[in-house]
């Protein structure tokens, strides 16, 4: 009976609900959602923004493909993935594309003994561990890569990422570029069909394999590898040169490429050119739509982004994160000039 | 707004459906002006068509949910046709996909939960209501009611930081030895020990319907009339005989329905089972191999995947897990009420 | 008991009593590895979350790693989300529990919406996000609290539904016969008879249909996302703690780790407090 009589309470609660669906959001919020490696950095960068200037800007990780599933769907302000689109789809689809900020992928292992960066590796043998071709750690290959060191008689146990990932798309599209093998028979992807080896879930579950299991072997992002004290791989470059991972190296790599030739940024940092340059380094990217639906939310977010580029770099570097190059910067801003408009032709920037 | 107001209600009863109707006999059933009823029964038709409308609202929300589905998976149709059910592959790549490998997974990992889970939750069942000391009958339920709180996430994490390196290291190494050489049985307990598979998948599942199966189970048993369970006690009768031909087939209807609850937590569980259960999509005939499931597939793959036919290809997988589902609950009821000694 | 008398041959009740003892001993044994599990897991859980708890966790939003924060946000956006999902949830599922066990019962349609019922409770949690998503999110334009909180009611509903009929198919029809023939109408002898007679079980299911929802992070993801800020209403993309496990839980910082299992740590908590309290008000109704 008592809920009888709550009846028509429930029914105006209902219609309550339904009306303030309806109602618009607040305008000095915004919102950009995608790729989850930019997460903490974005995060960090919006936190103190807020604090200069009273603006919230609510960045959340709902993967890359997501990011390019919302702003397509205009229901965020800006999305950002790892995996840059191509000129044509963002011509097609109305979006400006750019870097915001670079990472790189590492491989780690898991050898008694082994220290961090006392092994190197390149890219062909890799990929050959990978397709399960190389099965032992002392492999010839591996031993005339590394003279002096000695290598176990211990079988490989190869470790990727089960779910769906930026670091994947990076490692994969490396190891393509290095080995005409891979290209042919596996290929580059956010996930791709693995012809060996066992699934860790996200970049944790990847590092918890490798620290579990002895004689595996990894690869997870950066920041990872520092904070989880993996003991990772030395690397072969495009010209040669062997490298270890850190913020010069990553920066290197972005330095070298050829943004201007790139049409909509649409490039991927993996081996590049350059002597200092590590090979899987990758940037993150944001995506807006060239005609903004709100031209000043999209102004505001642009003001975001220059700021962070202008003040953030100290905090990405805390967080094992690489600023973009100053050169890049500036192209940048000068696509945002060029190419994001309201619905009256004018510049929002 | 009243529901006097919603305009006049003719037939009170609407006929067919009721039975055993209790109220039909009453003479009320036809064409009666509302003022003309007795106080209180001018509300049996809306509060009847309440419940109605509450029930077509559940039907709704799946035929909503199956509407999406179907428009998301056409382009995958399209590309794959019949040839989805039957492959196995599974490659972004080439956008060539199969559900074959996470279809399997899923029965196999619901059934390794059930297996586990309906025979011990049954078991604390009995033990609340008829072994346990009265005192701690509460404290007990709540804490196995406990077990459902727990997020998933953090289900999948301990089951890969803590129960898959114990598996690895002890448990799965003895099954290799002593199961692995047997004929027939044999072949689902070998390769190397990973400590995370089908297996373990599985046992994580068990534990997460336990509660779920639990709850129901031991509320539908104490619900049996008091007089019934006297009667028995008083015949002499065991604690085992009293539940076994007593209290378990007077609450069946109850029980099934906690199975099935369990059941359906098993079939659709995400997160926690995408930690553990390797993501292999490939069928082993081992269950200490990786496999996948369907909403693991989901979980892992959804939220990256950009291209059209490879969202398309996920979304498939969930129409086709509604499919599933609903094949398996039909199975399962039916063996169910086949094996029951006694109707309600 | 069916079966006639109980014969009372000593070897019988020798093999009888063997039984009984085995049985009632494996009943024992499995209550006693259900609580070595659940010690296990919350061993883990008090372990790593307790160590993050302090003021902060309830006083401050969430931080970006390497700064001072909480999970204020969080908890504030699960409270508000779960309870408009429960307010929703629950008389829809109590009057779909209650249609399918008082009206429909064995009918064909009834066979049906049970049927339905059921297949929901396993819809991947991903499909009921992406459902709400389609309907709600792309035709408003924006992600909010209130899409999060229908998706989470989707999920309650069946297993409110679930338990709802299994409660009340356990009421014996005489009661109803009973209430009938004293000239009660339908409707009276369903709320005032046969629901308060169920009232234990259903409670129950709604507690069971929280828990459940309280832990859920993929049908918040594409419904609510979430927010690193205060969200004062849910019109907006809102917080919730499952999400903010999720992301920080997999995220390489410590800090953000820690944090994580703290609130898992309240999930478990706050579920809990909430099952003994509606315990203690039910065990005090009866009385």
């Amino acid at each position: 009976m008592s809920v009888l009589r709550r009846l028509p309470a429930v029914a105006g609660g209902l219609l309550l609900l339904g009306l303030s669906i309806g109602t618009a959001q607040a305008a000095d919020e915004i919102t950009g959602a995608g790729a989850t490696f930019p997460y903490p950095v974005y995060a960090k960068w919006a936190e103190a923004y807020k604090a200069e200037t009273g603006v919230s800007l609510n960045y959340q990780s709902i993967g890359s493909g997501g990011g390019i599933k919302q702003i397509k769907a205009h229901t965020v302000d800006f999305g950002a993935s790892d995996m840059p689109l191509e000129a044509a789809d963002l011509k097609a689809a109305g979006l400006v594309q750019w870097p915001m900020v670079m990472g790189g992928v590492v491989p780690v292992v898991n050898i008694p003994g082994i220290a961090a960066g006392a092994l190197e590796i390149d890219g062909p043998t890799l990929a050959a561990i990978y397709m399960g071709k190389i099965t032992r750690w002392n492999d010839p290959a591996l031993v005339a890569l590394n003279p002096g060191v000695e290598l176990p008689d211990q079988a490989i146990a190869v470790v990727h990422r089960s779910d769906g990932s930026g670091t994947t798309f990076l490692f994969t599209t490396y190891l393509s570029s290095v080995s005409a093998d891979w290209k042919k028979d596996i290929g580059a992807s956010t996930a791709v069909e693995w012809p060996t080896g066992l699934g860790g879930k996200g970049n944790e579950g990847v590092a918890s394999f490798t620290g579990q299991t002895p004689g595996s072997i990894g690869y997870v992002e950066y920041a990872y590898a520092l904070q989880n004290k993996l003991a990772w791989l030395k690397m072969k470059n495009h010209d040669g040169a062997v490298v270890a991972p850190e913020s010069k190296t990553f920066q290197s790599a972005a330095a070298n490429a050829d943004w201007a030739h790139a049409e909509g940024y649409h490039l991927v940092l993996t081996d590049q050119p350059g002597r200092d340059s590590w090979p899987i380094t990758g940037a993150s990217f944001i995506l807006m739509h060239s005609q903004a639906d709100q031209p000043a939310r999209a102004a505001a977010a642009l003001k975001f982004f220059a700021w962070s580029y202008a003040h953030g770099g100290e905090a990405a570097e805390k967080l094992d994160y690489v600023p973009m190059p100053q050169a890049v910067v500036q192209m940048v801003e000068k696509t945002w000039a060029d190419s994001i408009k309201g619905k009256d032709g004018k510049p929002v920037y | 707004m009243s529901v006097e107001e919603a305009g006049p209600m003719p037939d009170i009863i609407s006929p067919g459906i009721i039975s055993p109707d209790i109220v039909s006999a009453h003479p009320v059933a036809r064409p009666l002006r509302l003022s003309a009823l007795p106080a209180g029964l001018r509300w049996d038709g809306p509060f009847r068509r309440l419940t109605g409308v509450a029930a077509l609202m559940v039907v709704a929300a799946l035929a909503a949910m199956l509407v999406v589905l179907v428009i998301g998976a056409l382009p995958v149709a399209d590309r794959m046709g019949a040839g989805f059910l039957v492959t196995q592959a599974w490659n972004p790549v080439t956008d060539v996909y199969g559900a074959v490998a996470p279809v399997a997974g899923t029965l196999i990992t619901a059934a390794i939960a059930m297996l586990l889970a309906v025979p011990a939750a049954l078991g604390i069942a009995i033990f609340l209501n008829e072994l346990c000391p009265h005192r701690l009958r509460a404290p007990l339920a709540v804490a196995v009611e406990l077990l459902a709180a727990i997020p998933s996430i953090i289900y999948g994490m301990w089951g890969l930081f803590v129960l898959a390196p114990v598996l690895a290291s002890t448990v799965y190494p003895a099954l290799i030895d002593t199961l692995g050489p047997l004929p027939l049985l044999g072949a689902l307990f070998q390769g190397p020990p990973f400590g995370i598979g089908v297996l373990t998948a599985g046992l994580i599942l068990g534990v997460m319907v336990l509660p779920f199966i639990t709850s129901v189970a031991r509320q539908v048993l104490a619900e049996v009339p008091p007089v019934l369970r006297e009667a028995a006690y008083g015949v002499g009768a065991t604690t085992w005989e009293v539940s076994r031909r007593v209290l378990i087939p007077h609450a069946r209807r109850g029980l099934i329905g906690g199975v099935m609850l369990g059941l359906g937590r098993a079939l659709g569980e995400t997160m926690a089972v995408t930690f553990v259960i390797g993501n292999a999509h490939r069928i082993h005939a081992s269950l200490l191999q990786p496999g996948t499931t369907i909403s693991a597939t989901l979980a892992n793959e959804f939220t990256e995947a950009s291209g059209d036919i490879y969202v398309s290809a996920l979304t498939a997988l969930g129409l086709i897990l509604f499919v599933v589902t609903f094949v398996v609950l039909l199975g399962a009821r039916a063996l169910l009420n086949r094996t029951g000694s006694a109707g309600r | 008991m069916r079966g006639g008398a109980i014969p009372v041959s000593p070897a019988r009740l020798r093999r009888r009593r063997m039984v009984n003892l085995v049985m009632t001993g494996l009943c024992t044994a499995a209550a006693l590895a259900a609580l070595l599990v659940l010690a296990l897991i919350l061993w883990e859980l008090v372990i790593r979350g307790a160590g993050a708890l302090s003021l902060d966790v309830f006083t401050r939003a969430t931080p970006p790693p390497g700064s001072r924060g909480g999970l204020l946000n969080a908890i504030l956006g699960s409270l508000s989300m779960t309870a408009a999902a429960i307010a929703v949830a629950t008389p829809v599922g109590v009057l779909t529990g209650t249609w399918l066990a008082e009206y429909g019962r064995d009918s064909r349609a009834a066979g049906l919406v049970r049927l339905f019922a059921d297949t929901l409770l396993s819809a991947p949690s991903i499909i009921v996000g992406l459902t709400v998503y389609v309907l709600l999110v792309v035709p408003l334009g924006h992600f909010s609290g209130w899409a999060g909180a229908a998706a989470l009611a989707l999920i309650a509903v069946p297993v409110i539904v679930r338990t709802t009929e299994d409660m009340l198919a356990l009421v014996p029809d005489q009661l109803r016969e009973a209430a009938v023939a004293l000239g009660m109408p339908r409707w009276r002898m369903i709320v005032g008879v046969t629901w308060r007679a169920a009232a234990g079980g259903i409670l129950t299911g709604v507690l069971l249909a929280i828990a459940r929802i309280a832990g859920e992070t993929a049908p918040l993801l594409f419904t609510a996302l979430n927010n690193q800020f205060y969200a004062w209403d849910l019109t907006g993309p809102t917080p919730s703690l499952p999400v903010v496990i999720f992301q920080f839980a997999m995220s390489p910082y410590r800090d953000w780790q820690d944090l994580a299992w703290a609130g898992a740590l309240l999930i478990a908590a706050g579920v809990l407090l909430l099952s003994v309290t509606a315990r203690l008000i039910s065990a005090r109704g009866r009385k």
